[in-house]
């Protein structure tokens, strides 16, 4: 049976009668649309929540009198806010394997204050100070990786103890005291810019260059699976509908780029974050790893009867997050310019609310980046937008937790509706 | 005039997109026992939801009448008020609450000043457990009984309610013979206490035995209902109206061929995983290319311990023994080195321990054999997709396509994804546990026929079972376990039930 809908030139059938054909044909765009229906059902935690983004984005602009998608101010939620979705993409794998990580504000702190210590105490040089913090992240994560995975405590006690230990460590390595500033180098992770590689007139080329470069990255990348899917006689949706999906991204990124251009160009936290989210999203949907991390959160005994070996997963997930926490420590720590023993406070809540306002699941087994980075975004832009409007402190506290239980309660109410239908 | 307790009248229920009952009618008199039959996602369960409450008045069309009046239930609260109380397979008991605990809970006992009066809850327990004849203590906690024996708190706990219509889901599925016939037993005893019973089974020699009246459903359509007492109503003629054609036989013919050994297992010993107690004990057996050989046991004999230990002894602490993979000693110590050797189990759980139930079925097909499908770590998508698509076409499941929801199939498509998933790591050994548990018989004959087919090709496979006239029927040769001991070994034509039971029940007169 012909599964692919939509033209497909070249390929007419030729040793079947019409009514036949007229049949297969009908059985095809069956199956499509109910496929379509099924994509819609099955994403719907996710289109919710980019629903919820756009609305949000555009309820803004309205009431800031487009401020909020001003040129400087979207670099500024950029900059603000690029940790907290560096720390998400490491949460929402956690959470998607079942566990959680309540640690991650404190190796936020530690692995900081370890750069901060080396560079600015002990005039180490700039990439010392990041490789060391690294370093330090990896061996958090080997040391709670060790306590879930091969101990079986689960990870809420681990990382519940593994915050107060790393945030008592943050503050012996500090004396207590802060420590600032930092070299120029360090500080230009956070605050740098490339710009003026390719010259422009009031803009910046080479931002403009590196948007068109993802945007034909993403038809190509786009155009291969397709071809590919079409190879394997997979339903694939009708060109237009591909070219269409293809023009509406490549505007929203040329106009993200075009703002960047005209303000400071393109920062560096952008790219850095731009590489994790395409290396995690390809990890997490692709990779034998990935789909093991689905497995486990989905059903730990079938998973580990089905031969997964749970315990090193487990591990390497918690490794993983150590990682992403080192490097949030990284550009935080250039961000403030310094050390401070209280650095990264509620991070890990900012963190596990974008991955639950994404659309994963309290239960494990559920979950995107590209869902977490969208609801780490859309708190972004909440508090942009309400900061901008002058929102008292406290009522944008209360309007952020109704965000996070409204988004969770969704993902409940679909559930139970998903298991009512039979 | 017939008495009826309880009338459903044009019952019909839909869900998006599919309609579960069309215009079902049931009709039960009062202090009988009225079987439900009919393929799974025939629309049982579904029935039962609508009549318990679960499904609220309104949600679906016609009408329910208790004693004659019309119901409309917005809860199981309210079903339950009435008398109409629902014992689900699933059990709902909370395992650290004591058996007493269990029968009052959301019904407390309850003394002076609101508080608990225990002294007579366990007292009113005890007088129920008698009723219902379990031995045990009120104090004693649920979850240190057998299945069987919770399923009997269950019903103590439905009599506390004053109970006039009692309805069980498979209520028999995971018991033992001996633990069935006591059920059966008890509910006939119900019975001469003027309570009506609803019983959901897939175990027709046991509706034949019980129930007076018998409805069958197929396709969410009343078929017709039996008189029991009629005297051409035997199984055959309930398997008729499920299906809606005839059964040549339950079980597909197959040649015999076995060929060379493939697995041999010697002095198989394996500790229970706390306890200091021996669950499987000096184990032997072997499997040749092309046969199926049985291990029938009673509950408790050790059947899916002694499997699940050889499958990269993923149950129990090993102590001793050996494991021959065509001829060499083979040593997994964990169940991707099972796999790897060519073994394969697929569970007696499916829903617990076999699928990823928020997935769809692509990615549990591949699950057990992802490598299979990547390179240098990175999974092919679209190859794992025809590998499902002919899974789902070889095995005929029943499913809108592979992107479907494992957790919305019904149980033998399930049961289709567990193998598809087991067959794609290419083993040379299938061990099956409980292949055709809680599935109809339709999916039974279907999955009876992949085995068939898997010996034709040369593989080995062992099926554990409860139902004897199963392993009787398909297998070669069939091994006896009681308490972790192989008592015996007989070749099918050999064997029958009665000298299967004596070899299986050895042991434990020993031990007597």
């Amino acid at each position: 049976m012909t599964r692919t809908v939509g033209p497909q030139p070249g390929e007419t059938e030729t040793n079947q009668t019409p009514a036949e054909v007229a049949d297969a044909q009908a059985q095809a765009t069956k199956v499509g649309t109910s496929d379509i229906r099924e994509l819609l059902t099955r994403n719907l935690r996710q289109s919710g929540i980019y629903v919820a983004f756009f609305v949000v984005v555009v309820l803004f602009a309205i009431l800031t009198g487009g401020t909020s998608l001003s040129p400087g101010n979207i670099t500024n939620i950029v900059l603000q806010y690029s940790y907290v979705l560096v720390l998400a993409i490491g949460m929402v794998i956690v959470i998607i394997a079942g566990h959680i990580d309540l640690s991650v504000g404190s190796v936020v702190a530690l692995t900081g204050a370890t750069s901060a210590v080396l560079v600015i105490r002990h005039g180490a040089p700039w990439w010392v100070g990041m490789l060391a913090a690294i370093a330090v992240g990896l061996a958090v994560g080997c040391w709670q990786g060790f306590w879930v995975a091969y101990v079986g405590i689960p990870a809420f006690i681990v990382t519940l103890a593994g915050m107060l230990i790393f945030r008592g460590l943050t503050l012996q390595v500090l004396d207590n005291i802060s420590l600032s500033p930092f070299t120029p180098q360090y500080q230009k992770v956070s605050s740098g810019f490339l710009n003026g590689l390719l010259g422009g007139n009031g803009y910046d080329a080479f931002t403009l260059l590196i948007g068109a470069l993802a945007v034909a990255g993403y038809a190509v990348s786009g155009f291969r699976t397709r071809v590919a899917r079409i190879r394997y006689k997979q339903p694939v949706e009708s060109f237009p509908l591909f070219v269409a999906r293809v023009v509406v991204v490549a505007a929203v990124v040329m106009y993200f780029a075009w703002q960047l251009a005209h303000a400071r160009g393109l920062p560096i936290v952008l790219i850095i974050l731009g590489v994790l989210i395409t290396v995690y999203g390809m990890i997490t949907k692709r990779s034998v790893f990935g789909r093991q991390v689905y497995a486990i959160g989905g059903n730990l005994a079938a998973a580990t009867l089905s031969g997964v070996k749970v315990k090193v997963v487990n591990f390497w997930i918690f490794v993983n997050m150590g990682f992403l926490a080192a490097v949030a420590g990284i550009i935080y720590s250039s961000r403030s310019n310094g050390a401070q023993p209280a650095a990264g406070q509620n991070f890990e809540l900012d963190a596990i609310a974008a991955a639950f306002i994404g659309g994963a699941a309290v239960t494990g087994g559920v979950g995107t980046v590209a869902g977490a980075m969208v609801g780490g975004l859309l708190v972004a832009v909440l508090s942009n937008g309400m900061q901008l409007q002058g929102v008292d402190q406290s009522i944008q506290s209360v309007i952020k937790g109704l965000i996070l239980l409204l988004a969770v309660a969704f993902d409940v109410y679909n559930k139970r509706r998903a298991g009512s239908s039979r | 005039m017939d008495d009826y307790i309880l009338e459903m009248r044009s019952i019909t229920k839909t869900f998006p997109g599919v309609k579960a009952l069309s215009d079902v009618s049931l009709a039960v008199r009062r202090g009988e026992v009225h079987a439900i039959c009919g393929e799974n996602g025939a629309g049982k369960s579904t029935l039962m939801k609508v009549l318990s409450g679960v499904y609220p008045a309104g949600t679906y069309e016609g009408e329910i009448l208790l004693d004659g009046e019309v119901q409309k239930f917005g809860s199981i609260r309210d079903s339950e008020h009435q008398g109409v109380v629902i014992i689900h397979q699933e059990l709902a008991l909370v395992p650290y609450l004591s058996i007493a605990e269990n029968i009052f809970l959301g019904n407390e006992r309850k003394g002076r000043a609101g508080l608990i009066d225990w002294n007579k809850a366990n007292a009113d327990a005890a007088a129920l457990l008698a009723e219902v004849g379990l031995a045990e203590n009120p104090v004693t906690p649920v979850g240190t009984l057998g299945v069987g024996k919770q399923q009997l708190v269950e019903i103590a706990k439905a009599i506390s309610k004053d109970v006039k219509l009692l309805i069980l889901d498979e209520p028999t599925a995971a018991l033992n013979d001996n633990d069935s016939a006591h059920l059966l037993d008890l509910l006939r005893r119900l019975r001469e206490r003027g309570i009506t019973s609803i019983i959901i089974s897939h175990k027709l020699n046991e509706i034949v035995a019980i129930a007076q009246h018998t409805t069958i459903i197929r396709d969410g359509k009343t078929v017709e209902t039996l008189d029991m007492a009629a005297p051409d109503v035997d199984t055959d003629r309930i398997i008729r109206g499920m299906v809606g054609r005839d059964l040549e036989s339950y079980y597909p013919d197959r040649e015999s061929h076995p060929g060379e050994e493939v697995l041999r297992v010697e002095d198989w010993t394996v500790k229970h995983p706390t306890q200091d107690r021996l669950v499987v004990d000096h184990a032997a057996f072997n499997v040749r290319a092309g046969e199926v050989i049985g291990i029938a046991g009673l509950m408790g004999a050790g059947r899916t311990e002694l499997a699940m230990s050889i499958f990269g002894r993923s149950y129990g602490r090993y102590q001793e023994g050996r494991v021959f993979v065509h001829g060499r000693e083979v040593k997994a110590r964990s169940v991707a080195e099972a796999i790897d050797h060519g073994i394969a189990y697929a569970t007696e759980d499916r829903k617990k321990y076999g699928l990823n139930l928020i997935e769809d079925i692509r990615r549990n097909v591949s699950a057990a054999a992802l490598s299979k499908l990547a390179t240098r770590g990175w999974v092919n998508g679209n190859e794992e997709t025809k590998v499902a698509e002919d899974s789902r076409r070889d095995m005929n499941i029943k499913a809108p396509s592979v992107s479907s929801i494992v957790g919305k199939l019904s149980g033998g498509n399930q049961q289709k994804v567990v193998l598809s998933k087991w067959l794609f790591t290419d083993p040379d050994v299938l061990i099956l546990d409980e292949p055709t548990r809680g599935i109809d018989v339709g999916a039974k004959y279907e999955i009876y026929t992949i085995i068939n087919k898997l010996v034709a090709a040369g593989k080995a496979v062992i099926v554990i079972s409860s139902e004897l006239p199963e392993l009787l029927g398909i297998c070669d040769r069939i091994y006896t376990l009681s308490a972790g001991r192989i008592t015996g070994e007989q070749p099918v034509r050999e064997a029958t039930q009665e000298s299967l039971m004596k070899l299986m029940t050895k042991e434990r007169e020993l031990a007597a």
